[in-house]
């Protein structure tokens, strides 16, 4: 087997050596009758060649985004990554190595993380950022959850904007731990009275903008109201790269910035693995769950980087952790972090206007084709209603090589928004792209 | 005058009149190393004998602080946020936690006095 | 004509002073470079990116457009290259050497799995996408599912956690489900840990409020079935134990705990993070447990990428299967579908608990883990096991003779463990020891876990190493033992010397955090 140096001999000499007659002898703890039952259901082994043809013959089955006009977001979006991203991501030192546990000789992840900690900061305007979550969801519900310990209160308030299946990660941890949940409904206009909801018993409001319909919020007044109450303002994001234009949370005043990172630096990849943003303001460090990466200076006096206020994870307070989290998204964090650094702030705002440009511009051919836009204001995404029924219309242009976006349906079934879909716009769609879309919709109508 | 006693937990308190002083003793600094972080009580707060009254964490460990009896929380040593090296330099003396006004003094009666503390350490290997 | 003005190609010989190694102007060491924080070097007007401006267009974004400063520097796409180069050069991998942690598990990553995520029929599709666009994702999905539960032998698997931690809750919350689905909520709140489990197991009960009842671990290393069923009562729900243990044993009355556990009404947890040593070998299915995480990232070989990004699927027993969370995956008449809504299951009996993550979980990790299943086969991942168990065992038995093992010198299973005991009174501590592998180019072993060991030092070699790499390992950790013996202490405690950066003030750091960079004060010319 190819993965395996040990030759037959090697293996008989070690087991001399160890003075075993065989390698069963160094399971005898397991019972006798479980032991070595076989697997008569799973095949032998293959080379590489074969498992190539398997998987490839799998992978040629699906519609890769790239090959069609292609427009589905709502919580994950296709972006050009530069190709030194991925090169740089699979060195060796980076794509092998652990946790940075000892840091002389883990330098390069570690400055990696207090950059990329730098960085989130800095882009959601926050103090301080962690070294990343799994993704933007579990992100979402840690910070609820850190929210709680802050204010010793318990009822979370999510906002009827909030992608459906980051309230659905929030409630099922809420539930297992006896917290309350208020949700919002679905809130496609930007409409809701978040403001009523809070009073002085209230932990912490989530709210997402840009929403997952692709409304833009207004923070301000909501973060203004929870401090009255002594509540928590918890911002959402999914889509990184609209912080390249659209003013940051942290300018609004929120006390938890939480947001999915794949927009930069990672690909679709069905959901995951994704790289979670978590910021916060310096005073509720210690509250913070996950890992962080700290200057210090080594015994010669030179500067370098450990993990550290570490007593608040698992490994150190174990039950009294801010959280389980253990491994994170640390080669995710990195590729967004590349990615960053090649834009720069330059970049990314060109990148920003040019994801806007481009929905401004769908938005307005789809409108002049007759199609409801629903949106006052948004950044790359935005919500249309289409005549007859959503998920069949994307069906339908699925048929024609089209993938024109996410019917809410699929979001939140039952809540009467059939006629719905979520259109998603970045910079690697094509005039043509959008002339094929409202074509499309227009003779689908 | 003054005296003092300690808890199997490694928590001394100084006691002057009705008031006691409480902290974590010289061997619980050097089993937890180089102190970081301490988190202590309000002002004000009313804490039973055995409550967690304070959080001490090193680089490595984090272990709460007991209240060895109950009382009402007089002051606490602020100093302690912006130094917490104070507790090992000096845990009897500049490493205080905080001060409280004893609800009842008798509760001291369960508690070790300096050399029972010297005796019960020696048990530890 | 000959060229006879070449460079000379033998080295002068060296004489005292050459040999002592000197303080360079650049503070660089040959390939070893010095790397500022790009925030130091990066140029707000520089982008590695060509971006063309957009055409004139009125903006949508209402009154919300960004006043705040971003603070980002760019570099070309040469200088981001560099950066990065330079500061890899700084990390150890598996790649570069042996890499021991214990209950890590830091095997060989393929580089056919790297290949085989990267197809964009796996890599570019979205998780929305509709369903008939993606069939053969979700073949794949299925294909691991099937392989995950014949290596189990148990009944189903709830793919999304992404990480073990985060499988070890979703366990948790089937188990808490299926708890208050008999109407026992209220009273079962107790989840038995062993003394000797990892941190993330009593930090996962605590999330999802459960209190901790502490089994402690007996003399040789194992939990008792009498321990158990001493702490067992009708306020118990479950038992988290992790098999192989971590003290590198296979807990052999796990048997007799799982019937115990069943017979008080609770479920049995298992902490499949060490499956590395059983794989092919006895399905967790066999031996009573209810819930299990697999770390695709340890046993299945997906890289670890300097802290995740991980996957952790739960497979489940026929008790908790219907707890199961979304999505679930399923297949009729040829079709896959993927039910994302609790709707989707009414009239089902099956009740799933909730949500993990949003999306399906870590699709780019199970590409991976597939690829390395195929290509080990059921026969391959047996050998892998039995190589894991067997290098483990080979370097305890060449070692047992110069360090202290503190369950006696018996058979283990993937990783070894040992004590501090043959250090006492050397003025060498564990930490100490380890740091002086540094410098004779491997990583430390994981140190200090097991709790319930003093000093613990924890080898988990993998099946990857051939014999001479172990031979040199052994031969090098013998060195070094002596060295402890004959009294060289500098050669420890002042150990790492020869590593990019010697011994980090871990103090100072958590007493005054830096957590990000901040522009320095300006140089104000009054001063002084």
């Amino acid at each position: 087997m190819r993965y395996l140096p040990l030759t037959p001999d090697d293996r008989s000499l070690m087991l001399a050596r160890i003075g075993v007659a065989d390698i069963d002898a160094l399971f005898a703890d397991v019972p006798r009758e479980k032991l070595n039952r076989g697997l008569p259901e799973l095949p032998l082994r293959k080379s590489e060649l074969e498992v190539e043809r398997i998987l490839s013959r799998m992978a040629a089955k699906n519609t890769a985004a790239a090959s069609v006009p292609f427009f589905v977001g709502a919580g994950a979006y296709k972006h050009h990554v530069p190709a030194s991203v991925d090169h740089l991501i699979q060195r060796s030192e980076f794509l092998t190595s652990y946790t940075p546990y000892q840091p002389e000789i883990t330098q390069g992840t570690l400055q990696m993380l207090f950059e990329f900690q730098t960085q989130v900061a800095n882009l959601t305007g926050m103090e301080v950022a962690n070294a990343s979550m799994y993704d933007g969801s579990t992100g979402c519900a840690e910070a609820v959850l850190m929210a709680h310990r802050l204010t010793k209160r318990n009822k979370a308030v999510l906002s009827g904007g909030l992608h459906p299946h980051y309230a659905e990660v929030v409630r099922t941890i809420s539930h297992m731990a006896s917290d309350e949940v208020t949700t919002l409904p679905p809130d496609v206009l930007a409409r809701e009275d978040l403001l009523n909801e809070i009073d002085e018993t209230t932990s912490c409001v989530v709210v997402q903008s840009p929403d997952v319909f692709g409304n833009l919020r207004d923070l301000k007044p909501i973060s203004d109201k929870c401090h009255a109450n002594g509540a928590l303002l918890i911002a959402v994001f999914t889509e990184a790269v609209s912080l390249g234009i659209v003013e940051s949370s942290g300018a609004m005043d929120a006390d938890i910035v939480v947001g999915e990172g794949q927009s930069i630096g990672n690909p679709l990849t069905f959901g995951g693995p994704y790289v979670g943003l978590f910021a916060t303001r310096q005073k509720y460090v210690r509250q913070m769950p996950g890992r962080l990466a700290g200057q210090t200076r080594d015994a010669q006096g030179k500067r370098g980087f450990v993990l550290t206020l570490s007593t608040r994870e698992q490994h150190i307070r174990r039950e009294k952790a801010t959280s389980n989290i253990c491994t994170n998204s640390g080669l995710c964090a990195l590729a967004f972090s590349i990615h960053m650094t090649l834009l720069g702030e330059t970049g990314l705002r060109k990148l920003a206007r040019v994801n806007h440009a481009n929905a401004v511009k769908l938005a307005d051919r789809l409108t002049g084709a007759g199609i409801e836009v629903l949106n006052k204001s948004f950044f790359n995404e935005f919500t249309i209603r289409v005549k007859g029924d959503a998920a069949s219309i994307v069906e339908k242009l699925a048929g024609e090589g089209i993938l024109a976006g996410v019917p809410v349906s699929r979001l939140l079934p039952g809540a009467g928004c059939d006629d719905l879909i979520i259109v998603a716009n970045t910079e690697v769609n094509t005039d043509e792209d959008r002339a094929a879309l409202v074509s499309a919709l227009k003779g689908g109508k | 005058m003054s005296s003092s006693y300690f808890t199997k937990d490694h928590e001394y308190i100084r006691v002057e009149g009705d008031t006691g002083i409480v902290g974590i003793s010289d061997y619980a600094q050097e089993q937890l190393g180089d102190v970081v972080f301490v988190e202590l009580p309000a002002k004000g707060a009313k804490i039973g004998k055995g409550d967690q009254a304070a959080v001490v964490e090193s680089v490595k460990a984090a272990s709460e602080v007991y209240a060895p009896v109950a009382g009402e929380v007089l002051d606490v040593n602020g100093a302690l946020e912006g130094e917490p090296g104070k507790i090992n330099q000096d845990p009897a003396g500049a490493g205080w936690f905080f001060k409280l006004k004893i609800t009842d003094v008798k509760q001291l009666d369960g508690l070790m006095d300096e050399k029972a503390y010297a005796e019960y350490l020696k048990t530890l290997g | 004509m000959l060229n006879n003005q070449g460079r000379p190609t033998t080295p002068a010989a060296a004489n005292e002073s050459a040999a002592r190694p000197r303080k360079t102007f650049t503070g660089n060491s040959g390939l070893q470079q010095e790397e500022a924080l790009l925030f130091e070097t990066g140029r707000a007007d520089v982008s590695g990116v060509d971006i063309d401006e957009p055409e004139v267009f009125t903006s949508r974004l209402g009154a919300l457009e960004r006043k705040t400063p971003l603070d980002l520097p760019g570099f070309s796409e040469p200088e981001a290259v560099r950066h990065y180069v330079r500061l890899s050069q700084k990390n150890y991998s598996i790649d570069a050497g042996l890499y021991p942690l214990g209950s890590c598990t830091m095997k060989h990553n393929p580089r056919l799995n790297e290949k085989m995520a990267r197809l964009p029929g796996f890599g570019d599709i979205h998780p929305l996408q509709p369903q008939s666009t993606v069939q053969g994702a979700l073949d794949l999905i299925a294909e691991l599912e099937r392989w995950l539960i014949e290596l189990t032998g148990m009944q189903s698997v709830a793919m999304s956690p992404k990480a073990g931690a985060h499988g070890e809750a979703c366990g948790m919350m089937a188990i808490k489900a299926a708890i208050e689905a008999r109407g026992e909520g209220k009273t079962r709140n107790v989840v038995l840990v062993p003394d000797s489990a990892h941190g993330t197991n009593p930090a996962t009960a605590a999330l999802i409020g459960y209190s901790v009842r502490a089994i402690p671990a007996r003399e040789d290393g194992t939990v008792s079935a009498d321990a158990v069923r001493s702490a067992l009562g009708p306020d118990v729900a479950a038992i988290m134990l992790t098999n192989p243990n971590t003290c590198g044993l296979f807990e052999k009355e796990i048997a007799e705990i799982a019937k115990a556990i069943h017979e008080a009404g609770a479920y049995f947890y298992c902490d499949g993070a060490n499956f590395n040593a059983i794989m092919g070998k006895v399905r967790p299915g066999d031996l009573g447990i209810d819930a299990m995480h697999i770390n695709l990232h340890k046993t299945f070989s997906t890289p670890h990428g300097g802290g995740g990004p991980g996957a952790g699927p739960v497979v489940l027993s026929k008790a908790l299967s219907p707890f199961a969370p979304l999505p679930v995956f399923s297949k009729s008449g040829g079709i896959n579908k993927i039910n994302e809504n609790a709707g989707e299951f009414a009239g089902s009996g099956h009740h799933p608990f909730g949500r993990m993550t949003a999306f399906h979980g870590q699709m780019g990790m199970y590409v991976r883990a597939l690829s390395y299943m195929l290509s080990h086969g059921a026969d391959g991942l047996k050998q892998a096991a039995e190589d894991a168990v067997l290098n483990a065992n080979y370097v305890r038995a060449c070692l047992a003779d110069v360090m202290s093992l503190p369950f006696g010198n018996r058979p283990c299973m993937h990783e070894a463990l040992f004590d501090d005991k043959w250090l006492k009174d050397t003025g060498v501590t564990t930490l100490d020891f380890a740091k002086a592998m540094i410098d004779e180019g491997y990583h430390p072993m994981t140190m200090y876990f097991p709790l319930v060991v003093h000093g613990a030092m924890l080898i988990e070699p993998t099946e990857s190493e051939s014999l001479a790499s172990l031979d040199l390992f052994i031969m090098t950790l013998r060195d070094l033992a002596f060295g402890v013996k004959r009294g060289e202490t500098d050669r420890f405690t002042q150990a790492p010397r020869l590593a990019p950066r010697q011994r980090l003030d871990e103090t100072l750091a958590a007493r005054q955090p830096i957590l990000r960079w901040t522009k320095p004060e300006p140089v104000s010319e009054a001063a002084e």
